[in-house]
């Protein structure tokens, strides 16, 4: 299980280095929801997959009668989950505000702040 | 919650003495902004509190801070676990020197900028919610500087980041669209680096207790894949500290938001991740970190260098200020490459110093800008005949950022160097004097241009006049870096000491696990 699964993270980072890697930032955008993604399923597959039951007691027991699973990476990646998905969120409509105003959603036109023919510092006082 | 009859003995699972009165300084400071941000929330209809509510928390913030830094020099590092759960498996919040040093000059940036914020957000900027993301911005600082958990540390960075996103899109003016995109695509990248990094370190030592992962390093066997998660946490934390070449999102975005903002990113952002590379760098992994010295020696150097060349060919003053921040990251960085807690204490100095100063700067050259209508340094002139008092504060701070005596950027810079030279880096000694040489040529030509130049024919009509109020929060921080300039002792005992306590974390374990359990 542990080997597809880590292809399947390898595979998923390198789909989303690949389209980070577009000028186009909707492609970018989705580039970031895959690394996500990603990323989910390394801590996932980090916590080691095992096929126990939840950890959950029975009644009358102290600690559980046999192995169990481990819960934290779950809740590690629930956190992971939530926070990616509100900075999804705001690079969205950020996204969006910038395709409206600036006319593109090409990176390399998006010269507002860094002009193309930066204006030279004084040479003389 | 289990009842007085349960069969388990609640001694072995949870913390069953409350804390101090004093511990609880430890949570203060995020409680605190957290709560008051939610609160600035709810009055968003009231534009007027706002400031008033901001700044009162923010001065309560700066006498927490204070009184947090008292408390962990007269007992040491001070932990408090959330949940009553023992550690390593609750989530700990662990305050050494570094941290409360760090926090208690974050505060007093904070509150400066927030003074000068007053005068500087108008009214639309606070329906736009400044003051709440201010403070949600400083709970995020905070909770990373006090921060005993790594995974913590991830979600205090994202706090940061998501409220610095706010920040930097209030007005949205196309510029500042623009400068958020960069800003914002490239340091979701860094946090997701440090998050993947973080899932290795789980699978590695299964644990996510800084103590914990110390006390557990030399047990590990030779096989464990260390040196992929130092290089990982070194690329992610270089990333959000703006070390060369992954720094290119800072100069693109940080002279785009309203001044005020661009100052807190200034004074605090960077140093979070400073903070982040001492803390995983220095305490967690030394021998990773001493095998990888060399790089990131060259990465402080060309830190440095490009940071300083930058500054050199910029017309546009704030853009100018941006790099003049990357090359003060690359002289932390020294400190980082250099084995022993000499240079880590420079770093400290360095860090405290960078804070002060930057922000001021900032905040000193949005003024100047105001008054001469103008952030184009070749358009801005006479300065010095038009408002003496800013002219005379900007020149101390100029000094100050190249590293020249008495002010504050004198001191850590000599730590460096010396530490340097100690461990026989003469090269990178060398490359911190040029950076700061090309720093004075790059602030003094600057200073030459905008401030003493004569107004001579050049159009400078649409200035505002600069009220003194909107001086003092400048004033303040000169101050500070005079102060430190002068009398540097008690930070740099203090950085030493949180470099002590870095280089050789037994203490910090401690005040984890108590006392009775052996390191």
């Amino acid at each position: 299980m542990e080997p597809v699964l880590a292809i399947l993270t390898g595979l998923f980072f390198a789909f989303a280095v690949y389209l980070l890697l577009s000028k186009f930032i909707i492609r970018m955008l989705i580039g970031v929801a895959i690394l996500g993604n990603a990323v989910n399923l390394l801590i996932f597959t980090n916590g080691r997959l095992l096929r126990e039951v939840p950890p959950v007691l029975q009644p009358g027991l102290d600690v559980p009668a046999s192995t169990v699973a481990n819960p934290l990476p779950q809740a590690l990646i629930l956190t992971a989950i939530v926070i990616s998905f509100s900075f999804f969120a705001f690079l969205l409509v950020l996204s969006w505000r910038a395709y409206k105003g600036l006319g593109t959603d090409n990176t390399d036109r998006m010269r507002i702040t860094e002009p193309q023919e930066p204006v030279l510092p004084p040479e003389g006082y | 919650m289990a009842s007085p009859a349960s069969p388990i003995d609640l001694s072995l699972a949870v913390v069953t003495e409350a804390p101090d009165a004093a511990d609880w300084l430890v949570v203060l400071p995020v409680a605190l902004c957290i709560g008051t941000g939610a609160l600035l929330t709810m009055l968003r209809s009231r534009p007027a509190l706002q400031g008033i509510i901001a700044l009162a928390t923010l001065g309560i913030l700066v006498l927490v801070n204070a009184g947090l830094i008292a408390h962990v020099s007269a007992s040491g590092p001070v932990t408090m676990m959330m949940g009553r759960w023992l550690p390593p498996f609750g989530i700990a919040f662990t305050v050494d020197m570094m941290g409360a040093l760090f926090s208690l000059t974050a505060s007093v940036v904070a509150f400066a900028c927030a003074l000068y914020s007053l005068g500087d957000i108008n009214e639309k900027g606070r329906r736009h919610g400044f003051y709440p993301f201010l403070l949600l911005l400083m709970a995020g600082v905070s909770g990373a500087f006090l921060a005993g958990d790594i995974f913590n540390l991830y979600v205090w960075f994202e706090v940061l980041l998501i409220s610095s996103f706010g920040l930097l899109v209030i007005g949205s003016e196309h510029r500042q669209i623009d400068g958020a995109v960069k800003y914002g695509f490239l340091n979701l990248v860094a946090t997701t680096l440090f998050l993947i990094a973080t899932g290795y370190l789980y699978g590695i030592f299964g644990t996510l207790n800084m103590a914990d992962i110390v006390r557990k390093v030399p047990t590990l066997p030779d096989s464990a894949p260390l040196m992929t998660l130092v290089a990982l946490y070194l690329f992610a934390f270089g990333m959000k500290a703006a070390a060369f070449p992954v720094n290119f999102w800072l100069p693109a975005s940080y002279h785009t938001p309203r001044i005020v903002v661009s100052a807190l990113f200034a004074g605090l952002l960077t140093k979070v991740g400073v903070y982040a590379l001492l803390r995983t760098g220095v305490m967690l992994f030394p021998a990773e970190r001493e095998s990888l010295s060399t790089v990131i020696a060259v990465v402080a150097a060309f830190t440095m260098l490009t940071g300083a060349l930058g500054a050199l060919a910029q017309a546009d003053m704030r853009r100018l200020l941006g790099y003049l921040v990357i090359s003060g990251i690359g002289a932390m960085l020294v400190g980082l490459s250099l084995s022993g807690a000499d240079g880590v204490a420079g770093t400290i100095v360095y860090g405290v110093h960078s804070m002060l100063v930057m922000s001021a700067l900032y905040l000193a050259i949005g003024l100047s800008g105001r008054h001469a209508g103008s952030f184009a340094i070749a358009e801005a002139g006479g300065l010095w005949q038009r408002h003496l008092p800013l002219s005379a504060l900007t020149l101390i701070l100029f000094f100050s950022v190249s590293g020249l005596p008495p002010f504050s950027g004198f001191w850590p810079k000599l730590m460096l160097v010396k530490a340097a030279l100690a461990q026989g880096a003469g090269w990178l000694a060398a490359a911190l004097l040029v950076s700061g040489f090309l720093t004075t040529i790059a602030t003094g030509r600057f200073f030459l241009i905008a401030y003493w130049r004569p107004t001579g024919e050049r159009a400078v009509g649409t200035g505002e006049t600069v009220s003194p109020a909107a001086l003092l929060p400048v004033a303040a921080l000169t101050l500070a870096s005079i102060l430190v300039g002068l009398y540097p002792e008690p930070l740099i005992a203090a950085a030493k000491t949180a470099a002590e306590g870095l280089t050789a974390p037994s203490t910090y374990i401690q005040s984890v696990f108590g006392a009775e359990v052996k390191p």
